[in-house]
């Protein structure tokens, strides 16, 4: 008994003096003036020294996390209980997000920089005027490749992945609408189909993918292509410049018949609780130098036009991250789907999974 | 002995507790499961639920569960039986623990640069003249993290199990005459058969409901219950449908602790022996 009173006492006082040395180190880091402002951003999505130079030049403290889906960043913002001040969603999340009320108006007076972005990404149909949403990055779903490992094959049409050469050297996102996005977009369909008999055709296509398919994996996707491991993979653009940054023998192509351009957002969350520095937040992302060089660090295209004459020519001149507007025509924005039809893309996601053929 | 039918104040806590925390969710999940997306009362859910794909996928949870038990318990009976008899118990025991102090994820990290294409694993194949294998992302590499995870959970209580039994008790069926495989038949065996149920059921029930490594490990081709639920909540945000999942996974878990709970007689024998 005396052994038991003893040790719940030396607990006691241990947890004690760490919860004070934890008070200590929060209030030392916090001095400064305007408090703190919390950040929910995709990962590796921001080059963590402009944080950095954000908290320097205004005093405000950045609490910074990341997600890394739309729908898990909803799901965490709509139950409330957080208090993010700005996070980054993409276009169909945010037609979403004003439906359910969960954002609050921009004011453009406390940003004036928005004046260097290009206007092509300024009052797009997802969001008339930008009264809720400013343009962080934007970019397309394509195929990335390595050339040194294939036999020649080149990928000007997503039925290029069906080639029987490529048996177990296909990586996939595990995203759903991306996935099921392709299918349609190698039938000729839009990637907004709500045709369930369209859909069916698509993911009874997939399925005949099977035997190419090496994974359905999310951000390792990276890695494995850096590594050589995978010859192919279907991706976002940010992220097949990510691989081609270390990789210098990968590639990464558009499909002919068509594919998802996207646009990233800053927004304030209804429950954000700084709304001043929030602002604050998104108008020093828009800097041309900041954005510069955070657009250099994550790889994505820029929508700024002051930041992309400061960038280096040959990455702003490459058609494959930088495409035409002419090139773009071919591409389609993600709408809002509801989620009556999210529900069935996943079903059919999940379906594929199961059935691929081996 | 205390008089049952008074409760003292004291456990006033942990009926609270129990209900706050246990209780109630299970309602909620329950609640939940028959609601659709619009929160109206269905049981669309349920018919949901036997249509082929979930079906199927209830099946290939069950097979790959059952296959890291069945692995597990092959690895980790003897592993325990070898670690009773050695000199340094604690020290070995405490060798397997180990790493299940280490996160699940970093585990699964590591496993990825193993079993990669220019990972050791494949040099070692090499090293004996065989091709490059793909290792990675294969029903192989599943099973064996999966087990390579769950070992301790499985090693540690048919460890106390066996090292609980009286010596006096081999001796005694030696000086009767049997033979080794008798005796582990007979005697060791019956003994420590609680742990190998409760190492069961810390493994079987976990591996009905993996979803880590089956995207980081197996890349999505195996699919199981826990990866559908995770999809249902987070991605397609269909609580309804996730729920309904979950119910039939406390389900399975119910029908399982019953099959392993500890039966009146293997109790009495282990109490016993002490």
């Amino acid at each position: 008994m005396k052994g038991i009173i003893r040790a719940s006492t030396a607990i006691v006082i241990i947890s004690a003096i760490l919860f004070y040395a934890v008070h200590l180190l929060e209030s030392s880091s916090a001095t400064s003036g305007s408090g703190s402002i919390s950040v929910y951003n995709w990962g590796e999505y921001i080059d963590p020294e402009l944080i950095s130079q954000f908290e320097e030049e205004t005093g405000i403290q950045v609490i910074y996390e990341t997600f890394d889906s739309n729908e898990s960043m909803m799901t965490k913002i709509e139950q409330g209980g957080t208090s993010y001040d700005v996070a980054m969603p993409s276009e169909y999340a945010i037609e979403k997000m004003k439906e359910n009320d969960l954002l609050l108006p921009i004011d453009q007076s406390k940003i004036p920089n928005l004046e260097n972005i290009d206007p092509y990404f300024l009052d797009l149909p997802f969001d008339p005027g930008n009264e809720y949403s400013i343009p962080y990055f934007w970019g397309t779903v394509g195929i990335a490749y390595n050339p040194t490992l294939l036999e020649g094959q080149t990928f000007e049409s997503w039925d290029d992945l069906w080639n029987p050469t490529l048996e177990q050297e296909v990586i996939l996102v595990d995203s759903a609408r991306e996935v099921i996005g392709m299918g349609l977009n190698s039938l000729g369909y839009s990637l907004n189909s709500t045709d369930l008999g369209e859909l069916r055709e698509a993911t009874d296509k997939l399925k005949t993918l099977g035997p190419n398919v090496k994974a359905i994996i999310g951000d390792e996707i990276v890695e494995m292509m850096r590594r050589e491991e995978a010859a192919v993979a279907v991706t976002w653009s940010g992220q097949a410049a990510d691989m081609m940054w270390i990789n210098e023998d990968i590639d990464y192509a558009v499909p002919e018949e068509g594919s998802n351009l996207w646009f990233d957002n800053m927004i304030i969350p209804s429950t954000a609780g700084n709304v001043d520095g929030a602002h604050q937040f998104i108008n020093f992302m828009l800097d041309a130098e900041v954005a510069a060089q955070n657009a250099d660090y994550v790889g994505y295209s820029s929508p700024n036009a002051a930041a992309l004459e400061l960038m280096d020519p040959e990455v702003t001149g490459d058609e494959r991250f930088y495409p035409t507007e002419e090139m773009r025509d071919r591409l389609e924005v993600y709408e809002n789907l509801g989620l009556e039809m999210l529900g069935v893309y996943n079903e059919l996601f999940l379906e594929f999974k199961m059935d691929m053929e081996k | 002995m205390t008089n049952r039918s008074s409760r003292p104040w004291y456990l006033a806590p942990y009926y609270i507790w129990i209900l706050l925390f246990v209780i109630a969710p299970i309602a909620l999940v329950v609640y939940f499961s028959f609601l659709d997306l619009a929160g109206d009362f269905t049981l669309e859910n349920y018919a949901n639920f036997f249509s082929s794909t979930y079906f199927r996928m209830t099946l290939s949870s069950f097979w790959y569960a059952f296959l890291i038990t069945f692995i597990s318990v092959l690895i980790a009976y003897p592993t325990a039986y070898w670690l009773t008899k050695t000199k340094h118990k604690q020290l070995w025991l405490l060798l397997i623990i180990i790493p299940s102090w280490i996160n699940l994820l970093l585990k699964a990290y590591a496993f990825i640069g193993i079993f990669g294409l220019y990972g050791p694993a494949n040099q070692l194949i090499q090293f004996f003249g065989a091709g490059p294998l793909q290792i990675l992302f294969t029903d192989f590499s599943f099973v064996f993290v999966a087990v390579y995870i769950f070992i301790p959970f499985m090693v540690l209580p048919i460890f106390n199990s066996l090292d609980k039994i009286n010596p006096a008790l081999i001796d005694a069926s030696r000086d009767l005459g049997a033979s080794q495989w008798t005796t582990f038949r007979r005697v060791i065996f019956p003994l420590a058969i609680n742990g190998v149920k409760s190492g069961v059921q810390a493994v079987f029930i976990p591996a009905l409901s993996l979803f880590v490594i089956t995207r980081l490990i197996a890349g999505n081709k195996v699919i199981t219950l826990g990866t559908a639920i995770e999809q249902q909540f987070l991605v397609t945000q269909n609580w309804g449908m996730g729920s309904t999942i979950a119910v039939f996974l406390i389900l399975f878990m119910i029908i399982i602790m019953l099959l392993t709970g500890p039966k009146e007689k293997g109790g009495a024998l282990n109490g016993k022996a002490k």
